[in-house]
């Protein structure tokens, strides 16, 4: 997921896909999944262009990526492991999935391997509450999780 | 005297015009519909404790803290978010939101500093002020916990924490006292319009960020002071509070830059300025303030400030200290003597636009009565003199035609040769404001100014014309609503002469002024032509504002017709919303030409030749006064090259900066005997000056300024003059040394003279403006209240007058020598020739003037962005440095004016209006390269004026 790019490229990047999504209603959060998606996160650099292409300050587009926990602003592994952290989860034994994860990986929340190839981030609520605990890895839930299991999804994804 | 207090309702006041009646607290109260119970409380004198509310933003409902129980609905609803209703009935005050109440501040207080003590809010905080009102007695969380108010918890370093920003000179920030209330955010979104802070992050992390977390200094921000008005902590302070400690009385005053003429409450401890806050009354700018007006008043107190009077045989001498009554006696025996030798015309005066209505009258009446003739003229001959002409001839005023509140009502907005943001930034915000609700703009304007493209604004229409091109443009538009028939007839043929109007109309129709054929001419393409024209014509109320861009070339007299034709064409003209608007440059721009500062006009816009009005003045005066028109300021100057003028009294302007064609004003003032400068520091012009005589500001004396919308304001000593007198004190002790019998105790009585004298301020006086706050003149018998809006039954001359404006290109123009055209303009932070505003802290925005140049320009040159240029045109040469961006379109060159250095003036020609010789400042044929420095004459400039600057007895001040 994560790629490097050299600084002046992320700004021709940014005004493509700002051009391709302005003309959306409230363009703003489709542009910021947009730009996650295309550079894994969303530097620093993008946001004064999305605020002259969208005529806005750059104080607002701060305020709206900073609310939001999903919009990062630094490159994540090539994959990430979210695991939820909500009541359901935690009542049905989540601390101990948690510890395993850690312990596996050797990392803590928002930390990521030193291979550079997971980063294990906290969530609030997958909304998988029936199937708990339940982690997602790269966008794909994943419930039930036990000891095993996690062993599995901690392989698949140091892969 | 003690401090004004300005009641809070919390949220704006409703403009519907159905009433409501409910019940709050048991007592009957009848609100505007759409009001909130908030205000609806507070209009009945019961306060709803608040937090998140403030009466100059909308209703948020964040605090939580002015809950209401209304009965029949349940919940406790905010009251600052809940409108009114018929038959509601509301209690403010109940055991559940009590506990509520208490239990919300206990929230805030264990995540707040307990240091109130030392606090620089103390006094005027409004959290202590809702923790006494909801008596809190104590925090049952502790202070322990997670909080943003500790560097270290029990030693570790708490992430949560931020320093206090120091960047702004004026104000600080400290996040460890915020309360995430929003009101500066919103201040500054919905007052200002800059966006230039937000929330940043969510729930207990969130925090008040400037920029993209940023200080203040390197965020968008303006420093208006918004915010810091709106912050109910001490969160965002100014430093002049946490210096000085909290005012004890304050009067209200008017601020003395730009012409929109705010209204401010100057808050004091003694006889020291603690700051200055922009008063919620003030109709000129609702509370609102730019970063001058409240905070750029340190000039006042300055250490270049000349106190003692000084004379000087030769401007090559030092100056001399002597008392006041030997400069006196100097002067009126050096004009007398100047007079008797070379002849009664020889002596002349300029008022200031900077001094007030009072101040300004007298120095008229002094070279009427005193001299015996018509040499007066004021420094509105190079800014606005174009307008009192222009105007005067088409609707019969000299004057703009509406108050501010008018742009809340306006649907389409053109402004030309105007950049309010920077230069009228109050307007600016009014403006941008409504231009959120969905108001058009137009922007005719040869650079890109802010207002075309911001932060949620943006010009429908950017007509980026070539310098000296107006004339052109506004026939252009013209053409295609009198050929396309989008022409109002109804209103032309009820309030014009429809026979001007037919010539006229075949005038513009003719294919030569079609935007198609002026394209060549203004480098504009015909469809946005056609284009804005159709807005404007057919997109409901349009009002016109335009600046200097509009006045200083040589057809600038032509353009402000063409745009009073514009505006009778359409037939926006007499309501609301509607018609044509000056941005005056300075404070009492208006007020002074109003005054009789023009050679050949005595106050009220009256002819010296009319013998009635002449009368009444030479009663009043016991003198004959002549009906020769006087001298200009610049045939003033011509006269004293050939050597016939030898005496000049100038208060309070700097001609030598600020006029054009420096070298032509130096020779002039050179070859005079006895010029006489009455300012606050020793200006450029005091450079070849005989006397000076030190000024006083606006804090130090009494009177009024007239501002933009003819709106005359008070202003208010709240300090005794640190020179001694206040400028009309120096000017009548000055004709009574030359024998003329003036006695006035108080300004009060010269206003009082005024409204004997001049019709349109027949009931103005002191006390009248005191109960009225203020009023728009023509306040008299027909109009006891003023005037907001002029022309509203018919034009002031009867029927208005549509103008043939054939278009006449300057004779400044691009060659192969010089293939650039130079503009100039100002900047948000300083002021005009920056006397003022280069003596306080706003020189961290702006310590130097610079030369924009577009890249392919600068490119073409070899010149980079802060590279020194030499800048030349046919009159002279200046150095400056360069800004390469593309808000000035290739072939164009701007800078502004605000630094001596600069000498943006050697540059400019003598090129002017013909009818009014207000000089074409906007158009200068130039060429660039690159230098190493200063050009010679900058070198020789400095030498001179550091000479110049010698004053006997006193060591030079090492610089």
């Amino acid at each position: 997921m994560n790629i490097h790019v050299a600084d002046g490229d992320i700004g021709n990047r940014t005004l493509a896909i700002v051009g391709e999504l302005k003309s959306l209603e409230g363009p703003l959060l489709p542009i910021l999944h947009a730009i996650q998606a295309e550079f894994g996160y969303v530097p620093q650099e993008s946001l004064a262009v999305i605020a002259r292409e969208l005529n806005l300050s750059r104080a607002e587009v701060h305020g709206v990526v900073t609310f939001y926990h999903d919009y990062r602003d630094h490159p994540t592994g090539r994959h990430v492991l979210k695991l939820c952290r909500a009541e359901a989860c935690q009542s049905m034994g989540g601390d101990e999935i948690a510890e395993r994860i850690k312990t596996l990986l050797g990392i803590d929340f928002h930390q990521t391997t030193l291979d550079g190839a997971v980063t294990l981030e906290p969530i609030f609520c997958l909304g998988l509450c029936a199937c708990a605990p339940a982690a997602m890895l790269d966008g794909e839930l994943h419930g039930r999780l036990d000891t095993a299991s996690v062993a599995e999804l901690v392989a698949e994804a140091r892969r | 005297m003690s401090l004004i207090h300005e009641i809070d309702y919390g949220t704006p006041a409703s403009t519907a015009e159905t009433m409501v009646t409910l019940t709050i607290d048991g007592r009957d109260i009848s609100v505007p519909s759409g009001t909130s119970i908030m205000r609806a409380s507070m209009e009945a004198g019961i306060q709803v404790p608040k937090l998140c509310a403030t009466d100059m933003v909308d209703a948020f409902g964040s605090c939580r803290l002015c809950l209401v129980e209304i009965e029949g609905r349940n919940g406790t609803p905010a009251s600052c978010t809940t409108p009114v209703a018929p038959g509601m009935v509301v209690h403010t005050q109940t055991g559940r939101l009590k506990d509520i109440r208490r239990g919300v501040m206990e929230l805030y207080i264990s995540d707040h500093p307990l240091d109130c003590l030392t606090c620089a809010a103390n006094g005027d905080c409004e959290l202590q002020d809702m923790a006494g009102a909801v008596g809190l007695r104590d925090v049952r969380y502790g202070y322990e916990g997670d909080n943003h108010v500790r560097a270290r918890n029990n030693g570790d370093i708490n992430a949560k924490w931020m320093p206090k920003d120091e960047s702004n000179p004026y104000f600080t920030y400290d996040p460890a006292k915020c309360i995430v209330c929003s009101r500066c955010v919103r201040a500054c979104e919905e007052v200002q319009g800059t966006f230039a802070l937000t929330i940043e992050g969510r729930g207990f992390g969130s925090r008040v960020s400037p920029g993209m977390h940023e200080h203040f200094i390197e965020s968008e921000c303006v420093s208006c002071g918004a915010c810091v008005q709106a912050c109910p902590t001490a969160t965002l302070t100014e430093k002049s509070v946490i210096e000085i400690g909290q005012p004890e009385h304050s009067l209200v005053t008017t601020c003395a830059y730009c012409g929109v003429g705010c209204s401010f409450k100057a808050e004091m401890r003694g006889e020291e300025l603690v700051r200055m806050v922009p008063w919620k009354d003030g109709k000129a700018n609702r509370g609102h303030s730019c970063v001058k007006g409240r905070f750029a008043y340190g000039y006042s107190m300055h250490k270049d400030r000349i106190l003692n009077p000084m004379i000087r045989e030769k401007i090559s001498d030092p100056w001399r200290e002597v008392t006041w009554e030997e400069a006196y006696a100097h002067v009126a025996s050096e004009f007398r003597r100047l007079q008797y030798q070379y002849g009664r015309d020889a002596v002349g005066g300029i008022t200031s636009s900077r001094c007030t209505n009072e101040e300004t009258y007298l120095v008229q009446k002094l070279v009427r009565a005193g001299f015996g003739n018509n040499n007066v003229d004021t420094c509105a001959r190079v800014c606005h003199s174009p307008t009192g002409y222009g105007l005067g001839q088409a609707f019969g005023t000299s004057a703009g035609t509406q108050d501010f509140d008018s742009v809340e009502h306006s649907d389409v907005v053109v402004v030309i040769g105007a950049n309010p943001t920077d230069g009228h930034p109050v307007f600016g915000s009014r403006l941008k404001k409504r231009l959120r609700q969905g108001a058009k703009l137009i922007v005719i304007d040869p650079r890109r100014t802010d207002l075309v493209k911001s932060p949620h604004v943006e010009a429908a229409y950017h007509l980026a014309l070539k310098p000296g091109t107006n004339v052109a443009m506004m026939t252009a538009l013209a053409h295609v609503i009198v050929t396309e028939g989008l022409a109002d007839e109804q209103f032309i043929r009820e309030r014009c002469d429809w026979s001007e109007f037919e010539d006229w109309a075949g005038f513009v129709a003719e294919e030569r002024h079609s935007p198609e054929a002026v394209e060549t001419l203004t480098g504009v393409p015909a469809h946005l032509v056609r284009g804005a024209a159709r807005l404007f014509a057919t997109g409901g109320n349009g009002a016109i504002y335009y600046g200097l861009g509009v006045t200083e070339h040589s057809q600038g007299s032509t353009t402000v017709m063409a745009i009073a034709n514009l505006a009778m064409v359409t037939g926006n003209i007499g309501r609301p919303g509607v018609g044509v608007n000056p941005l005056r440059g300075q404070n009492n721009v208006q007020g002074s030409c109003d005054m009789g500062s023009f050679p050949h006009e005595l106050p009220g816009y009256r002819h010296v030749a009319d013998d009635a009005t002449r009368e009444i003045f030479e009663k009043m005066w016991g003198v004959t006064l002549s009906s020769e028109p006087g001298l200009r300021i610049n045939n003033m100057l011509d006269a004293a090259v050939d050597g016939t003028f030898k005496g000049l009294y100038i208060q309070g302007e700097d001609i030598l900066q600020s006029d054009p064609d420096t070298r032509h004003v130096a020779a002039g003032l050179a070859a005079m005997e006895c010029v006489v400068v009455q300012d606050l520091f020793l200006n450029e012009t005091a450079n070849y000056a005989h006397v000076f005589l030190p000024g006083s500001t606006f804090l130090e004396k009494d009177g009024t300024f007239t501002n933009a919308e003819r709106r005359i304001n008070r202003v208010r000593k709240v300090m005794t003059p640190k020179n001694g007198y206040a400028d009309w004190e120096v000017t009548q002790n000055l004709a009574q040394a030359m024998g003329l019998a003036w006695n006035y105790a108080h300004p009060s009585e010269i206003m009082d003279e005024i409204a004997a004298t001049t019709p349109s301020f027949a009931l103005v006086s002191y006390d009248y403006l005191d109960r009225m706050g203020s009023v728009q003149w023509p306040c008299n018998e027909k109009t006891p209240q003023g005037s907001p809006i002029m022309h509203i039954d018919g034009f002031v001359r009867g029927k208005g007058k549509f103008i043939r404006t054939e278009y006449v290109a300057t004779d400044e123009r691009t060659g192969a020598r010089f293939p650039l055209l130079l503009t100039t303009g100002r900047i948000l932070s300083q002021y005009n020739v920056g006397a003022q505003t280069r003596r306080t802290d706003n020189v961290v925005w702006h310590e130097e003037d610079r030369l924009e140049v577009h890249p392919h320009d600068a490119e073409l040159r070899g010149i980079r962005d802060g590279d020194w240029v030499r800048l030349a045109s046919r009159s002279g040469d200046t150095t400056l440095r360069a800004l390469i961006t593309d808000r000035v379109a290739p072939g164009v060159v701007y800078t502004t004016f605000h630094h001596p250095t600069t000498q943006a003036n050697v540059i400019t020609t003598d090129f002017s209006d013909w009818a009014t010789n207000c000089p074409e400042y906007k158009v200068t044929a130039v060429q660039i390269s690159p230098s190493n420095g200063p050009s010679e004459w900058q070198v020789e400039y400095d030498e001179q004026a550091r000479r110049s600057r010698r004053i006997a007895g006193k060591l030079e001040a090492a610089e």
